[in-house]
């Protein structure tokens, strides 16, 4: 049985130049995992039109990927059919095959192959005759800037240069569709632009479709037009500014100079009209449930306050829509079974010239910074800056080549593994004992940082009555969900009161409102004197930080608040710079070829 | 203990046996390892086919075939016609032997001369035309001791009493089911410890380890005791089945083999940790015990004598604890040896467990990251 | 052939073949073990018994135990100790100092002079019964030519009513080595088929890499080709430097053709590979297709192939088993081909067997190899 409209849609599809190129007709797709059937799509139905930029877009698990697999051919669907380029996908993979051009989240680089190497493999697979190899090379290196890395190992390029070779390796033979799933996750910035560059130029020059899957919000507004998933569902499919005019007049810039920026955030979120309330530079952003500014009445101090209304965003409409699905999401604030003890004082983490090679390589470069008491401080940099390469020396798990670092008044890889028990650490990857149950990786842990008797059992009480952990009390910790598991990895880092939490990249994977969680509960243990080091890649979370330093090439660019640092090097823009701007404006002096 | 270890303990043994597929790995193929080892390597002949080309028909010629008849080593496959019919027969692998009576052999005999008896043995696999060889020999050995008693009336001037100590009816089953006790307890100790700290490297569960306030002896403490608790009781359990399955009989007594079993399992779990120091993924782990692994069982003494080997490889035997256990577990099972007769095994075996320790305590310390 | 299909091929090889050659770990297992196993086994296997340390206690020494004594100390496979009393070699012998005993009593002089026949007593230490029998043997021998050459000095004739003419075909001065090592050819075919390939579709799912050569225009059979050709040269490489080792080292002869040995041992390798593949289809993750790898190939290879061990003397139930095993029927023929010759009749059943289950594992590998990810 098939959908009349796309019946017809499908018998012009190869004929006319506005026919869709990709047509989903009533999808379903479900998987079957540890003998629960989970559906991923539910009824997807949806038209690609041909010639622009298509996002894809919703947070993790909304099914993104499960599309573009069925859109390539490596899924069936379950029911429902797919055609591409007026082909059906399941009956003819290999024909489809033949015109499109894919790019999966992980992009398969063979890593111990040079950048040639993995060219020439594809141009072969794509069948692109020799004579035209080289000038296609060219065109699509130049257009990469990797034309001086041909002969160089991919495993040796960093994230950004990997993600555009694989993108070029995707278009070696120019597709008619391109489907590119997640293909900006991890960039930094400046690669980041380059990638949707790359993608512009195609969409002009070659007249290329393209279906491109992303979780960052701000990228939809460079697409063309937006298709939002969310649960295995369509929830529209629109251009992107339709989309946020429909929270428009809903949104505003708050304010008070008498608050700070996270308390002022924290009383705004407490407003049962507020929707979602977010740091932004000095002021914090709203969006409100109507048409009515925040009252700023109920602000602890509000003298000086002032509400703005705000160009809406796509983020805003995002957020507004399906903040309402996730209601349970009240548990925001932590509070400490013991208190931080410290407050004010000496710097807790110095870092003085910290250096760290691997061979000839440099992967942290002269770094120093100081953190104080209580603070929330930033690492902020695309991946391979050197943040994490820090982060370890720091926390001891890394030794030094030169320079000196101490958190406490300790160096934690030469004092004496007591002084471990004040730190907290939270890893990049979720690294808890998979097969254990929350349960028993929360005794392990509590034993390990040498909690006994009733202190033990009260602080495991304490971590599974915060963190809601308790009905997961007996799950295995590989089986929780996302969210519980970094929540778990919270309530380790947290159970034996450090006067310091070490967190990498503790948001990488998690979707946005997630992320707003999250950040909820850092700010409430910063409040209470807990100094927090956190890394991370999303330019936007360094609003969340007191101060900050931008990292590249292991090398220190700038450090300060992020006030101090949209100023400073966020360029003459029109509007006011964003922390991207920033972060592209300290590349481009610290780098001024360019990549 | 301090409970910090004592919950690092706990939390190794639950990583090992709380997951099923791990569980299962760690206990089946070990399992399945000895049933199949215990049946298949035998160095006893047992059926093997045999033919026979009789050319003569006397009664003494017929003796002679009807011990080989019946000797449980054998078993007759056919009868031959004609020396032609020897050569596709061993070529096809039908027969491993073939005995060749002439036609005047009855006769000979009769006259004193005594009669030649040709025996062909395929020598493709060596080490069974050896043990078959030997078979042969015994039964013609026996064979012309009756006559020669029996034709002459007189007593042989002198004869042989052979009496074979510990295993009286020589089973070769009863020298390789010990042995496996030795090899098993090897492969799963060694394996179990040189995977666990590569296991969580690759989960990265090894950093939230090492932040915590545990000091590097306790992870490696914590990292050993599974290996060893899991080899002896492995290598305790394979007992159990040598005596209650194989009926192997172990004649001395556990309180002398168990001592000695732990610091074989010690020095395995030293070498597995140093391995395990080295690799940054389970690949490499593997891969490392494998290349120790089949080493290390060849140069043991396992199913060839050392003393056959070559001097200089001889020499390699004495790094391998391997070696020093097989004698010991050996011993212990057919001989009863007590502790007073293993000093000489004991104390290299000690020196090697400490040395792989040592060695690994030092390497964990400046590989740890 | 499609067309493109041949530029697809070079393409999937070129890179199976760099990443091959880039990988530390495929490059030990495909010749650093194989030199190890020749080396070891080449050198350090065999079942003989050589200096077989045996204690001589001659309770009252004449010229007759003396020559007993005699046959055993100018024998080349004993080292007699003379020890002056039972106790102290029965203490010996317990201790493992010594292998045997050889006991002639007080009173031997006397009853073999009376024509008492006496008996010469013979302990062995059984534990490695295989050993033990072959010292039984060799002591019979010795004791068999004194008694002849007793009568010859007593200007009689002992003759031993049948006398053994022993003839061993194809392997004369029965070295082990020449046994071994087309054994260990099998062993080392086997690691570079199986255990090697085992990996290489599992590491392309692990990495990520499978999603993308999936999308592109690649058949199922060109993925398949493409990793079978690079590992077949590799296979036969491993091959032609363990002949060259076995030449040179051990000089083992080759009596059958050397084509056929070719012809079969890429028969076999592909066997192999079929069933690496099988291995790294079914399980997508590296670390559980090396461990089933190395239980389902490698240790059969070693102990059920026949290499080591006489199936023949295994129990029935065990024999059967051994039916499944690859390597078995390789054995056969190696051991065929390198000490008697082309013997076809060896040669094609075995072979026949070969391609039956290299058509079922290449078979299953392509029911089960789909271009898609479930």
């Amino acid at each position: 049985m098939v959908h009349p409209s796309a019946t017809a849609n499908l018998s012009l599809a190869s004929a006319s130049p506005t026919a869709p190129v990709l047509v989903l007709d009533r999808v379903d797709k479900g998987f079957v995992v540890e003998k629960k059937r989970i559906a991923a799509l539910n009824e997807v139905s949806c038209a690609i039109r041909p010639g622009r930029v298509t996002g894809l877009i919703g947070p993790d698990g909304a099914g993104k990927t499960t599309l573009m697999r069925l859109c390539a051919g490596l899924l069936l669907p379950d029911r429902g059919t797919v055609r591409v380029l007026g082909v059906d996908v399941v009956l003819e993979p290999l024909a489809v095959q033949a015109q499109i051009g894919y790019m999966p989240q992980r992009f398969g680089l063979y890593e111990d192959l040079s950048v040639r190497e993995n060219l020439d493999l594809y141009a072969d697979l794509q069948g692109v005759p020799a004579k035209e190899r080289s000038g296609r090379y060219q065109q699509l290196l130049a257009m990469a800037g990797l034309e001086e890395f041909q002969g160089r190992l991919a495993g040796r390029l960093s994230g950004g240069m990997k993600q555009k070779l694989g993108l070029v390796c995707t278009l070696v033979r120019p597709p008619r569709l391109l489907l590119l799933d997640e293909p900006t996750v991890g960039v930094d910035p400046v690669s980041r632009r380059e990638l949707w560059q790359i993608v512009y130029h195609l969409v002009e020059s070659e007249s290329m479709s393209v279906l491109l899957s992303t979780a960052y919000l701000d990228e939809a507004e460079r697409c063309a037009e937006v298709a939002l998933i969310h649960c295995g569902r369509i929830l529209g499919h629109d251009k992107p500014t339709n989309f946020s005019q429909q929270v428009a007049g809903r949104t505003w810039l708050i304010r008070a100079p008498a608050l700070a920026k996270r308390t002022l955030q924290r009383q705004l979120s407490r407003n049962p009209a507020v929707l979602d309330a977010l740091v932004l530079g000095a002021s914090v952003r709203a969006v409100s449930r109507d048409c009515t500014p925040p009252t700023l009445a109920d602000l602890s101090n509000p003298s000086g306050a002032e509400v703005i209304l705000a160009p809406p965003r796509f983020e805003d409409f995002f957020v507004a829509t399906l903040k309402d699905e996730a209601a349970d999401r009240k548990n925001n604030r932590i509070a400490l079974a013991v208190p931080g003890s410290r407050r004010g004082g000496d710097e807790v983490i110095i870092a003085d010239n910290l250096v760290r090679r691997f061979g000839s390589f440099y992967a942290v470069d002269r770094v120093s910074f100081r953190v104080r008491p209580g603070e929330i401080f930033g690492l902020l940099g695309a991946n391979g800056a050197g943040k994490t390469t820090t982060f370890r020396m720091l926390c001891g798990l890394l030794p030094i080549t030169s320079g000196a670092c101490t958190v406490a008044g300790l160096n934690l890889r030469t004092a004496a593994a007591a002084a471990r028990a004040r730190i907290g650490y939270m890893a990049q990857k979720f690294s808890l004992y998979g097969n254990l149950t929350v349960q028993q990786n929360l005794r392990f842990f509590s034993s390990a940082y040498g909690l006994h008797g009733g202190r033990r059992r009260r602080q495991i009480d304490w971590a599974l009555a915060t963190f809601d952990l308790a009905p997961y009390a007996a799950t295995e910790s590989q089986n929780l969900p996302l969210g519980f598991k970094q929540r778990l990895a919270l309530a380790v880092a947290l159970m034996h009161g450090p006067e310091v939490l070490f967190l990498d990249e503790p948001t990488s994977g998690v979707d946005p409102l997630a992320r707003r969680d999250f950040w909820a509960q850092i700010n409430s243990l910063a409040d209470q004197g807990v100094t927090v080091l956190v890394t991370t890649h999303f330019m936007e979370e360094a609003e969340y930080c007191d101060r900050l330093v931008i990292m590249a090439d292991g090398r220190v660019l700038a450090e300060g608040t992020p006030e101090e640092m949209k100023e400073r090097h966020g360029g003459d823009l029109d509007r006011e710079a964003t922390m991207e701007d920033a972060f592209i404006g300290l590349l481009r002096h610290h780098q001024p070829m360019g990549t | 203990m301090s409970p910090r270890l004592f919950a690092l303990i706990i939390k190794e043994f639950l990583a090992l046996f709380r997951d099923k597929k791990s569980r299962m790995a760690v206990i089946v193929p070990p399992i399945l390892q000895l049933l199949i080892f215990g049946y298949a390597a035998t160095f006893d002949l047992e059926q093997a086919p045999l033919a026979i080309y009789n050319e003569d028909e006397g009664a003494f010629s017929r003796d002679l075939v009807s011990r080989f008849e019946r000797s449980p080593a054998f078993e007759v496959i056919g009868y031959l016609r004609s020396e032609a019919e020897i050569r596709p027969l061993v070529d096809r692998k039908d027969a491993l032997l073939v005995l060749h009576v002439g036609r005047q052999c009855s006769a000979d005999a009769a006259k004193g001369e005594g009669c030649s008896v040709q025996v062909l043995i395929d020598g493709r696999n060596s080490n069974t035309a050896m043990l078959a060889l030997n078979y042969v020999r015994s039964i013609v050995t026996d064979f012309n001791e009756e006559q020669i008693e029996q034709t002459t009336g007189t007593l042989l001037p002198a004869r042989l009493a052979v009496l074979a100590w510990f295993n009286p009816n020589l089973e070769s089953r009863w020298f390789i089911v010990p042995g496996i006790v030795a090899l098993l307890a090897m492969i799963v100790a060694l394996v179990v410890t040189a995977l666990s700290v590569a296991r969580e490297r690759e989960a990265g569960t090894f950093d939230q380890l090492l932040v915590t306030p545990l000091q590097p002896w306790e992870i490696l403490i914590g990292k050993a005791m599974p290996g060893l608790i899991v080899g002896v009781g492995e290598a305790s359990l394979i007992v159990a089945v040598a005596v209650y399955w194989f009926r192997v009989p172990l004649v001395g007594d556990m309180l002398t083999l168990l001592p000695a079993l732990v610091i074989y399992v010690l020095s395995i779990i030293g070498i597995g940790l140093m391995i395990s120091s080295f690799s940054n993924t389970l690949q490499q782990a593997l891969l490392g015990s494998f290349l120790f692994i089949v080493p290390a069982v060849t140069l043991s003494g396992f199913s060839t004598p050392i003393a056959n080997m070559p001097d200089f490889m001889q020499t390699l035997t004495y790094l391998n604890p391997m070696r020093y256990f097989l004698i010991i577990v050996r011993r212990v099972f057919l001989e009863g040896a007590g502790m007073e007769y293993f000093w000489q095994e004991l104390w290299p075996m000690s020196l090697i467990a400490v040395t792989t320790l040592a060695l690994a305590t030092w390497l964990f310390r400046h590989r740890m990251h | 052939m499609k067309p493109g299909s041949l530029l697809r091929l070079k393409g999937i090889i070129r890179k199976e073949w760099l990443q091959v050659i880039r990988d530390p770990s495929s490059i030990a297992i495909a010749f650093f073990l194989p030199l190890l196993l020749l080396l070891i086994f080449g050198y350090g296997v065999s079942l003989d018994a050589k200096n077989i340390r045996i204690g001589l206690v001659i309770e009252q020494p004449d010229s007759a135990s003396l020559s007993i004594a005699g046959g055993f100390e100018h024998s080349p496979y004993f080292a007699p100790i003379h020890l002056s009393s039972i106790q102290e070699a029965e203490n010996a012998l317990r201790a493992s100092t010594i292998d045997g005993i050889i006991w002639l009593r007080q009173n031997f002089a006397a009853d073999y002079l009376n024509n008492q026949s006496p008996p010469i007593g013979v302990l062995i230490n059984g534990v490695d019964a295989n050993t033990a029998r072959l010292i039984e043997g060799y002591v019979q021998g010795i004791w068999f030519s004194w008694l002849e050459q007793q009568a010859e000095k007593a200007g009689r004739t002992l003759r031993s009513p049948v006398q053994l003419e022993q003839r061993i075909w194809f392997n004369p001065q029965v070295r082990s080595t020449d046994f071994l090592v087309p054994g260990i050819l099998a062993v080392v075919m086997t690691l570079i088929g199986a255990l090697l390939t085992a990996l290489v579709i599992a590491r392309e799912w692990e990495r990520g890499t499978m999603e993308s050569l999936l999308v592109t225009r690649i058949s199922v059979n060109e993925i398949l080709l493409g990793k079978l050709i690079p590992y077949f040269i590799l296979g036969m490489g491993g091959l032609l430097l363990s002949l060259v080792i076995a030449e040179t080292l051990f000089h083992v002869p080759v009596r059958g053709s050397l084509w056929l040995l070719f012809a079969v041992s890429a028969l076999f390798l592909w066997v192999a590979l079929g069933m690496g593949f099988f291995i790294s289809t079914v399980f997508k993750s590296q670390f559980v297709a090396a461990l089933v790898a190395m239980v389902s190939t490698f240790l059969p290879a070693f102990i059920l192939s026949g290499f080591i061990f006489d199936i023949q003397s295994m129990p029935t139930l065990i024999q059967g088993v051994t039916l499944l095993i690859a390597a078995r029927y390789y054995v056969a023929i190696l051991q065929t081909l390198f000490l008697v010759g082309d013997v076809w009749s060896v040669i094609l059943p075995n072979a026949a067997a070969l391609a039956v289950m290299g058509l079922f594992f290449h078979g299953l590998v392509h029911r089960r190899t789909r271009k898609r990810l479930e």
